[in-house]
């Protein structure tokens, strides 16, 4: 039987796109798996053999690296979901919760070395709210010796995450509330005699979970293996498990790049065993929520979880804030001692002196971020095109291939990245940052653009190509302008997402591409707070920029067009 | 030379189930109707004639529009125009913008205009083309969805559900309007809905569809 | 000086593998003659070298920016610097290449290097040269009084080329420290009395490694056994005094030894928040240079011990298959001129020491060494006393590794 509309099907474009996406992952983790078990040729050492992971488990402090991983990912994940269920429970839909909305994208672009340099300084006993409280109230005139960052429990490290992944996991949220009619759901439970939040907990929470299922498993696998983070933030006798394989890659001693790598693949067994936990007790939960709705209850203390929502989520908004205003107030510190509020005077010394070095850096950013994002777009718009001329939409498996390079440990596939590198003869430079840069963006992307994209009435690309519009002018002339609004959105996340890359850009440009956030967590090490909050702002400016665009341009364009201005 | 649309031999199935079955040829000027439950086919059919089957669909037969066999030809090159229940009109043009659209290329600058303007006049649009379509009524919308649709020059027109969304005075007004400059251009009509009333407006043959096939 | 941070690491078996895996490399036919110096220099223009370097310290990063604008001038060299988080990343990155079989056009030119590293790349055949000698600036360098030619016990023959001096000093706020204090032990009495006002860098840092060094050289009977590998002496005996010494010590220090300061600079802003009163430094001027940008309070001073303290030069060393050999050479000897020496010695630049003897300079340049105000908290060249040699590096790895298991991970 003929095909009755013949048209190019772009089929190629899921297929390339899923090859730059997942290669890089693959082969990064062939390249950790071979040495994990002996395989180094580089270093005279040819397996298979369990040497390596001997010396894993000789290394005294591996359990209690293990369990930080283990408690600050699952701790993390958890507080994180537990906050942004209650806010959603107890004020989707009220005036507060679309305030937090509209300030979410500023909060979701913060690098996470900023939030954590942020945070650092506001929480330490010599930090920010210590001195406002010292010595009237405290009666500090030194500040206390106690161990608040740096903990050996990591809790300053599951604080500075929650901080960072409440906004996401919101975000995911109102996406899943958006596609899953939520307030009607509500409505009816509120019908029903139910109170704000148990009626939300038992009709809509069980349609919106499965829906943020994916970027919950993305915060898990996150947490339990974050290292720019976990430098400034988290307990170094042990550091976490993805902190020390990071130590052994550094070290000139090639044989410790086995253990590192032994280490790498029990970082990432121990990522999918945090997974299958959580997918277990997601199961007991729903079995459990299942009783309680049967059992017919109202629901208790509605008042105080709903406080406790806002209040948890205000904290994490309230802690970022301060924190950014902190790096603001250091970045132009004189001399700032215990336990004056303010610094003894104000100088730009620190801008000046590290003026064109942030400028270069600035540029660096920019390009890599511009140029990863700028594939990641075409891309993403080529397979959802792809998706329009077959009408085929992704299923749940291609959701999870598009999850996956989120959730595979970073340090498991990074360091083969960077040996495939060599291998190929490929210069360390820009161009394999922007192409492992690539590997983060464009999920965040595809997946940013995917919903309005679908939420597109297809019948006025019927109506376009019935007036004589060809397949590409539709494209160009109907569906991008329509979607100019998420499609810039889209390319904000792709640019933020880029600019906070730490890992990546160290491992693929051989330390010669200096962006902002490598060269803010290369300063951390040094202590220079003028210079860290410096650039800390600066990183955070350059990810915030883009949103700006993103909801400027739109009301720009289309002031005169009310539809696409709403 | 068989003027008008032809529909030869023309059978839809889906999964290997046949959907429907017509052969009928619908001359210039005329209105055919095709009316049946949810789920016979109707608008898959409309989809099939635009170049636009979804997958899933297999369709036989061949489609003939003024003698030219269209059945191969890409859905932007078969010059049939549609209308939908909504407007759909590109909510980042103006009015004019809109019809500019799907106005054939050539021309100077103001000599589009000008025929945009006119084109506007005759549905007594007139002065509308620098309007935002959001701030225009449902009526208003409808009219320039029609305009937009015959500036494209096309040589034969579909109706899917097109007055659906419209109260009943309004509906009988674009109704008529549609229908008389279908007329007055010799365009061939195929018209889909549930509405008897439109039926009876269109005064040409009712074919209904039997319908038995599942909802999809 | 916070200085290119020197490896723990096994470093014996890390030799050893190193020596069995990697060739003597391939002498390329290109590399240019250090004994023709004017070849060299012509050679150099229009070079780019890639300078890697740690760029944990914003003042090390504007010098370095200098001496770049300098050799472009007077060289035509490009000069970029390469800010590491750490000195094993660019020795990590010479050995990839090397198993990659990339022999030449390497993407490291420049290393500021010292210690384990140097010795680990030199005897790994990582290394172009010898060049050192052959520098026109050589001429000025006080290899006699400074240890410019062995480098933590071992010899540098040519392979690396000295720029900046380093000595253990202790900054302390005069505020809450009335004297200084006289030796290690009495440093421990302090904090004992004072507990949770002193701490020192995470070994396997840099700093805090010298730190466990400057105790045990400090404490122990017998510092010459250190100046041979560990292996040849009663390993457990010589360090005994040492973990007794951090047993006693560790309960007092800040947040009680559960967690330290990552790197020395780090422990800056703890005194500037009045966490901590006392804190090791390997650069005799840092001190100053942070008073003067205010990262430290103007109460700070520094103290070396009676006994001497321990001190060391910075190289800079050229990898094997650097592209920009050449310009390499130009930037190595430029940072051994008067010039440069003196601008990094200025408190208000760096306050690096020199690695020039001040006799062999003109007047004009000796003056001018004369007339900088080294700034208020710099001791001396003549206060500064005793250098006392870092032991063979075979003590500071075991030491590390052991502190690890004591204090560190396995706490």
């Amino acid at each position: 039987m003929d095909d009755p509309n013949p048209r190019p099907r772009l089929a190629f474009a899921p297929r390339l796109t899923l090859l730059v996406m997942l290669g890089p992952v693959a082969a990064g983790l062939w390249g950790t798996l071979l040495p994990a078990f002996g395989h180094l040729p580089a270093a005279g050492a040819w397996g298979p053999s369990l040497g390596p992971l001997r010396m894993l488990f000789a290394w005294p402090g591996l359990g209690a690296a293990v369990r930080l991983s283990l408690t600050t990912g699952l701790l993390a994940t958890l507080l994180s979901l537990a906050i942004v269920t209650l806010l959603a429970a107890g004020w989707a839909g009220t005036r507060p919760f679309r305030l937090l909305e509209r300030a979410l994208a500023p909060f979701l672009s913060v690098p996470h070395a900023a939030v954590a340099f942020g945070l650092a300084f506001l929480i330490a006993p010599s930090g920010w709210l210590a001195r406002l409280a010292s010595p009237w109230l405290t009666g500090w005139s030194k500040p206390p010796d106690l161990l608040i960052l740096n903990d050996p429990a990591g809790l300053a490290l599951t604080a500075g995450l929650v901080a960072k992944e409440v906004p996401f996991l919101l975000l995911m949220t109102l996406v899943a509330l958006g596609q899953s009619d939520g307030t009607r759901g509500l409505r009816v439970a509120q019908a029903l005699g139910h109170g704000r939040v148990s009626g939300w907990l038992k009709a809509v929470f069980p349609r919106v979970y499965p829906q943020i299922r994916l970027p919950v498993y993305v915060v898990l696998a996150y947490s339990m293996t974050v290292v720019d983070a976990a430098l400034i933030l988290g307990p170094t006798t042990p550091p976490p498990l993805a902190v020390q394989v990071l130590t052994w890659m550094d070290d000139p001693d090639l044989t410790r790049r086995l253990t590192a790598a032994a280490g790498a693949v029990l970082q990432t067994l121990l990522v999918a065993g945090a997974l299958l936990l959580w997918r277990g007790a997601e199961m007991a939960v729903a079995a459990l929520g299942r009783r309680w709705i049967e059992a017919g209850g109202r629901g208790r203390a509605e008042p105080v979880l709903r406080a406790l929502g806002l209040a948890a989520a205000g904290l994490c908004a309230a802690a970022v804030t301060a924190g950014l205003a902190g790096l603001a107030v250091w970045s132009v510190a004189g001399f700032w001692g215990f336990p004056d509020a303010l610094p003894q005077g104000i100088t730009a010394e620190t801008w000046m002196r590290l003026g064109p070095g942030l400028g270069r850096a600035a540029a660096t950013t920019a390009l890599v971020a511009l140029a990863a994002t700028g594939i990641a777009l075409l891309l993403a718009v080529l397979c959802l095109e792809a998706e329009d001329r077959t009408a085929r939409r992704m299923g749940p498996r291609g959701l999870w291939l598009l999850y996956l390079p989120l959730i595979v440990p970073q340090v498991a596939f990074l360091p083969g990245v960077q040996m495939l590198l060599l291998d190929l003869g490929a210069h360390a430079g820009p161009v394999p940052v922007v192409a492992v840069h690539l590997v983060f963006v464009l999920p965040y992307v595809f997946l940013s653009l995917g919903g309005p994209w679908r939420a597109l009435d297809p019948r006025i690309g019927r109506v376009a190509a019935a007036l004589g519009a060809g397949r590409w002018r539709v494209l160009w002339a109907v569906r991008l302008p329509m979607l100019l609004r998420p499609v810039l959105t889209a390319a904000a996340v792709g640019l933020a997402v880029s600019v906070g890359q730490y890992l990546p850009t160290l491992l693929a440009g051989g330390g010669r591409v200096v962006t902002l956030t490598t060269e803010a967590v290369a300063l951390a090490s040094g202590g220079d707070r003028r210079a860290i909050g410096a650039y800390g702002l600066a990183q955070t400016a350059a990810a915030l920029l883009p949103f700006a665009v993103a909801t400027l341009l739109p009301a720009l364009l289309w002031r005169n067009r009310r539809t696409l201005n709403g | 030379m068989a003027e008008g649309l032809e529909l030869r031999q023309v059978r839809i199935a889906r999964g290997g189930r046949d959907l429907l079955a017509l052969d009928r040829r619908i001359a210039p000027g005329e209105v055919v109707t095709l009316m049946g439950p949810s789920g016979a086919g109707k608008s898959t059919l409309l989809a099939y004639l635009t170049g636009t089957l979804p997958p899933g669909f297999t369709a036989t037969g061949s489609v003939r529009l003024d003698g030219t066999d269209i059945t191969r030809l890409p859905p932007e090159s078969r010059r049939i125009g549609i209308l939908f229940q909504d407007d759909l009109l590109f909510p980042h043009l103006s009015v004019g913008g809109n019809l500019a659209f799907g106005l054939p290329p050539g021309g100077s600058r103001a000599d589009r205009r000008a025929r945009i303007a006119a084109a506007l006049a005759e549905v007594g649009l007139d002065g509308f083309a620098d309007r935002d379509p959001s701030t225009l009524s449902g009526g208003q919308k409808a009219r320039v969805a029609l305009v937009r649709m015959l500036l494209s020059g096309p040589r034969a027109l579909l109706l899917d559900e097109a007055f659906s969304g419209l109260d009943a005075a309004r509906r009988a007004r674009i109704r008529d309007l549609v229908f008389d400059h279908a007329r007055r251009r010799g365009l061939p009509v195929l018209m889909v809905t549930h509405d008897a009333g439109d039926a009876a407006a269109a005064g040409g043959d009712v074919i209904v569809l039997a319908g038995d096939a599942p909802d999809p | 000086m916070a200085g290119p941070r020197v490896h723990r690491s096994r470093l014996a078996a890390c030799l050893a593998l190193a020596l069995a895996v990697l060739a003597a490399p391939p002498v390329a036919a290109a590399d240019p003659d250090p004994a023709d110096w004017p070849g060299v220099e012509n050679a150099a223009r229009g070079q780019t070298v890639y300078w890697h370097a740690w760029g944990g310290s914003a003042p090390t990063n504007d010098f370095i920016a200098w001496v770049a604008g300098q050799v472009r001038a007077r060289n035509g060299v490009d000069l970029i610097q390469v800010k590491l988080a750490d000195t094993a990343d660019a020795v990590g990155r010479v050995l990839a290449e090397k198993q990659a079989g990339q022999d030449s056009e390497g993407g490291v030119d420049l290393i500021w290097i010292n210690g384990p590293n140097f010795a680990a790349m030199k005897s790994a055949g990582l290394l172009f040269g010898p060049f050192a000698g052959a520098l026109p600036n050589w001429q000025f360098a006080d290899a006699d009084c400074k240890p410019l030619e062995s480098d933590f016990t071992v010899p540098t023959e040519g392979y690396e080329s000295p720029w900046a001096m380093a000595q253990v000093v202790f900054m302390y706020d005069t505020a809450d420290i009335a004297a200084p204090l006289a030796d290690m032990a009495a440093i421990r009495d302090w904090a004992l009395t004072h507990p949770g006002r002193f701490t020192y860098p995470q070994p396997p840092d840099f700093l805090g490694t010298t730190f466990l060094k400057q105790v045990l050289v400090d404490i122990t009977s017998d510092p010459d056994v250190l100046q041979h590998p560990a292996e040849e002496a009663d390993y457990a005996a010589v360090t005994a005094p040492l973990w007794a010494y951090l047993d006693a010590l560790t309960p007092a220090l800040w947040r009680g030894g559960r967690a330290y300061p990552a790197t020395g600079p780090a422990q800056i802003p703890l005194i500037a928040d009045d966490e901590i009163d006392l804190a090791i430094s390997f650069s005799p001027g840092e001190a100053s240079t942070a008073i003067a940008d205010h990262r430290l309070p103007p109460s700070v001073r520094t103290f070396v011990l009676k006994g001497g303290t321990l001190g060391n030069a910075s190289f800079v060393a050229i990898p094997y298959n650097s592209a920009a050999k050449a310009g390499a050479m130009v930037v190595a000897n430029f940072l051994l001129s008067p010039e440069a020496q003196l601008r990094a010695q200025d408190p208000a630049v760096l306050g690096y020491g020199t690695v020039l003897d001040l006799a062999r300079l003109d007047a004009a340049d000796r003056d001018a060494f004369a007339a900088l105000d080294l700034g208020v908290a710099t001791l001396s060249p003549a206060e500064l006393g005793m250098v006392r040699p870092e032991p063979h590096p075979s003590w500071m790895s075991r030491i590390a590794e052991d502190w690890q298991h004591r204090y560190g991970a396995g706490r």
